[in-house]
């Protein structure tokens, strides 16, 4: 086995390393910047160069090395190397060699181009690791185009009905996919501080986004009428709210295409957007991999594995006592 | 069915009431009638007769998505729905349709007398001309169960905003055995006539749990204490020689309880009696279970009749020759009805809900206290000076429930929920011990908190034992306190017993494993109370 599945997480043992581990280990390649894959306490850490500001603003002062996409590496016996994942800026799926035998490790990916991320680039492999959070064939993303205008109308309407628009997104990736995405003909936006401290750090290398306004205590927010306002999901609903007034407010997220989990969420508007792959972009993904092993993580394991199998793959589950089976952080609506 | 399909989403897209009824009220004014009469329809819980088995819908909504049967039903507990279930994950719509609402209705009708192929070409080709939302839609007037967070109330208040008619007047003319075709916007809603219909209900009056120390809501002398009776609430109608029995779900019962039908002989013409229907022999009520078996029948065989003979335990006087008394005192009404009740044959299956005497609130707390003993639920509290209001009100009415049950058992099967909750734990199965064995007795779903969930959620996954499709079972070590409003004999039940509403109140984490009830303490509770 080039890659192991250990308590510690995914292991390769010709190299000594651990790909995105839950245990702090001694060297560690991290796909991308999200709570779930890059955790403090590692000695080493190996990331492509437009994750790593995130992963130093996250995570301090760490011992952190880069490697550009496509770029090959030596590590022991294994040769790797990070291919774009389109999940969010810098994210990377990582593909490593050993004697010939390949596999890739997806980490978090989705197979649209959401114009901020690196394009997702399937990668030839023998054994793919893919993540399923939304691997069931009930969820199939909505034209992006369609959601903007989705979007825009329901913050059209909240000016003009004299309510703040608040819109909950996770702060890395999400906020900045929507940012480009808002007319910002329609008013001014503003952005609640855990956002505004990952816009920082995305505007710092080099991304263009639309002007924010961050809301700190002595900002008035009645100075910016017609405002759409992204904050973190979890701050919907707290007392940090009441400063805007009257509000509508909205959820960005995959989870939105369940009625019932819209409903529970108790926000006004539910809007479809994930930086995941759709039930189709799993499917097209494994299948440009022309992988004939797959094992399946984080997410509907036991279905999508079962489905693979059935379509003629050599499918797994990777355990998930390990912690594989919680939802991932951007997308974690449910909680 | 564009039109409705906006209409779903508006209502869909807020839990503000205000913007519900004026998408609503908006609805009624510019929707053509027949798709205003059937959405009223469907919003009272009237649904065209289904003509499509939900095992067909599912089997050809998997063929037309490309995936296996066994998929399919992988994402059903998912989603929670399974009209939401097909809308999803059928592939893209290749065409576009301008039939209304009530027309795609007339389409599933017909298709009563159609065969399978013919039906499957219909389903099909409606789900390829239809977007996600009008699909959704579609599917439900198919399977049913509308949950669009509009009660009736709110339905009726925002007709009222359309039409200009008063809302109780509307809650009445919405009453009763009508049906899309049997009644047009015009009889229904603009002119109706109010002898049309001899067996229309009044809207029953609902009342809330007490929430607070009984001594709050003054005198005990200004209010009449009943006993809560365990049947089913029923309102009575004798008119025109007929008599009628309604549910508070609206349902006829009528043909249910012949027993009934002998009180026309009896009682005056234009008379509406609210009570509780109950199993009843040798002077006291039998439990709910004896009444079951006569809920589910249309048409009751004679042994059953004998079995479980009921009678209609009188609460309130609604109508007395043909004159609405609910604008009057209780006092007043009630007076009434034992006047009435007195002059009757003693043997007829009508009785006046006696009083519970008291002269202090702590009379009628220690009558409370008996409720269990003869079989009631507790005390219902009414205002004595109060008239007959529609619908949960508060004030005036209260119920005063009886602490429920409680057994302390141990946690060993877990499934993940539905819909929202498809992510935690939240449907558990709990045992009781029977020697060193856990005997399973009843599920549970709710009572915990989220917080509570995700905890047990995450030691569920830690301490999985063995995995039965969506089952988990898991390693017995918490005891959960079960609360329960009855229970009774079930011989399906490996433990012989079956609760009522049961609900997790409280996770002991205090309670060590060996210290759960038993099965001995569960059939002393049925001897007690079953
Ligand atoms: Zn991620
Ligand atoms: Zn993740």
């Amino acid at each position: 086995m080039v890659l192991r599945f250990t308590p510690s997480g995914i292991y390769c043992p010709a190299g000594d390393f651990y790909i995105d581990p839950w245990r702090p280990v001694d060297r560690a390649l991290i796909t991308h910047g999200h709570a779930d894959h890059a955790r403090p306490g590692n000695a080493a850490y190996l990331a492509t160069p437009s994750a790593a500001p995130v992963m130093r603003h996250r995570l301090g002062d760490i011992a952190l090395e880069t490697i550009s996409f496509g770029e090959t590496r030596q590590i022991g016996d294994a040769t790797v190397s990070f291919h774009p994942a389109g999940h969010v800026p810098g994210s990377a799926q990582i593909r490593v060699a050993v004697k010939g035998e390949v596999w890739v490790a997806s980490g978090d990916y989705k197979t649209v181009d959401d114009g901020l991320s690196e394009p997702f680039a399937p990668v030839r492999c023998h054994t793919f690791i893919t993540e399923s959070t939304f691997g069931l064939p009930i969820y199939n993303w909505p034209d992006q185009t369609a959601l903007a205008s989705q979007i825009n109308a329901w913050w059209a309407a909240t000016a003009a009905n004299g309510q703040t628009a608040v819109l909950g997104v996770y702060a890395l990736g999400k906020a900045q996919r929507v940012l480009r995405l808002l007319d910002t003909a329609i008013g001014p936006i503003l952005t609640h501080g855990a956002i505004e401290a990952t816009n920082a750090v995305l505007r710092g290398q080099g991304l263009s986004l639309p002007a924010t306004i961050p809301v700190t205590p002595d900002l008035d927010p009645k100075s910016h009428p017609r405002a759409l306002v992204l904050a973190p999901p979890s701050a919907l609903g707290t007392p940090w709210m009441r400063r805007f007034g009257p509000v509508s407010t909205g959820l960005a997220s995959g989870w939105m295409a369940l009625r019932g989990i819209r409903r529970r969420r108790a926000a006004d508007r539910g809007f479809i957007i994930s930086d995941h792959a759709d039930w189709a972009g799993l499917n097209s993904a494994v299948a440009a991999t022309g992988a004939e092993r797959v094992f399946v993580t984080h997410g509907y394991t036991n279905h999508f594995s079962r489905w693979l199998t059935e379509q003629g793959y050599d499918a797994g589950i990777v355990e998930t006592a390990f912690g594989g089976e919680r939802l991932d952080a951007d997308e974690d609506m449910t909680k | 069915m564009k039109r409705f399909a906006t209409l779903f989403s508006a209502l869909d897209q807020t839990m503000r009431t205000g913007v519900k009824t004026a998408a609503l009220a908006a609805y009624f004014n510019d929707a053509p009638e027949d798709d205003r009469l059937w959405t009223i329809a469907l919003l009272s819980g009237r649904r065209p007769r289904r003509t499509v088995t939900t095992t067909r819908l599912r089997a050809w909504a998997a063929e037309a998505a490309g995936i296996p049967p066994w998929l399919f039903e992988a994402c059903y507990p998912v989603v929670g729905d399974l009209a939401e279930t097909i809308a999803l994950v059928l592939p893209p719509a290749t065409r576009e349709s301008d039939r209304t609402l009530s027309q795609w209705i007339a389409v599933l009708r017909a298709l009563d007398k159609a065969d399978d192929d013919t039906r499957k070409a219909t389903i099909l080709g409606a789900w390829d001309q239809l977007g996600t939302v009008e699909r959704l839609v579609f599917n439900k007037l198919i399977t049913g169960g509308w949950r669009m967070g509009v009660s009736q109330k709110l339905m009726t208040r925002a007709l009222s905003t359309a039409t200009g008619i008063a809302e109780a007047d509307l809650t009445h003319r919405l009453m009763g055995d009508w049906t899309p075709d049997t009644a047009s916007w015009a009889t229904l809603i603009e002119a109706p006539d109010p002898t049309a219909d001899l067996s229309r209900p009044y809207p029953f009056y609902l009342a809330y749990q007490l929430d607070q120390d009984p001594h709050a809501l003054g005198h005990v002398t200004d209010w009449l204490a009943e006993r809560k009776w365990d049947g089913i609430r029923g309102q009575l109608i004798l008119r025109g020689a007929n008599h009628y029995l309604w549910s508070r779900g609206e349902d006829l019962m009528t043909d249910r309880f012949p027993e009934l039908a002998q009180l026309v002989d009896f009682l005056p013409d234009g008379t509406v009696i609210d009570g509780e229907v109950l199993a009843f022999a040798d002077d006291r009520p039998l439990s709910f279970a004896r009444l079951q078996p006569r809920i589910g029948r249309k048409t009751v065989p004679r042994k059953l009749l004998a079995e479980a003979p009921v009678i209609l335990m009188a609460y309130d006087l609604l109508e007395w020759g043909g004159q609405d008394m609910r604008p009057r005192p209780l006092s007043e009404r009630r007076a009434q009805l034992a006047d009435a009740i007195a002059a009757l044959p003693p043997d007829l299956p009508l009785r006046l809900s006696p009083a519970v005497p008291a002269s202090g609130w702590s009379d009628l707390a220690a009558a409370r206290d008996q409720s269990r003993d003869i079989g009631a639920e507790g005390l219902m509290l009414k205002r004595l000076g109060a008239p007959y209001l529609a619908g949960r009100k508060k004030g005036d009415w209260w119920k005063w429930k009886v602490d429920p049950l409680t057994i302390d058992a141990v946690l060993i099967y877990a499934q993940a929920g539905a819909g929202r909750r498809a992510t935690l734990y939240t449907d558990f199965t709990f045992a009781v011990w029977n020697g060193d064995d856990l005997v399973p007795f009843t599920k549970a779903y709710s009572g915990l908190t989220d917080a509570e969930f995700g905890q047990i959620t995450a030691w569920v996954r830690k301490n999985t034992l063995e995995r039965f499709g969506p089952v988990r079972s898991v390693t017995p070590h918490h005891v959960f306190e079960i609360a329960f409003e009855g229970i009774q004999p079930s011989p399906r039940h490996k433990s012989g017993v079956a609760l009522r509403f049961p609900r997790m109140v409280r996770w002991r984490k205090d309670k060590p494993l060996h210290e759960a009830n038993t099965l001995d303490d569960l059939k002393q509770m049925l001897a007690q109370y079953g």
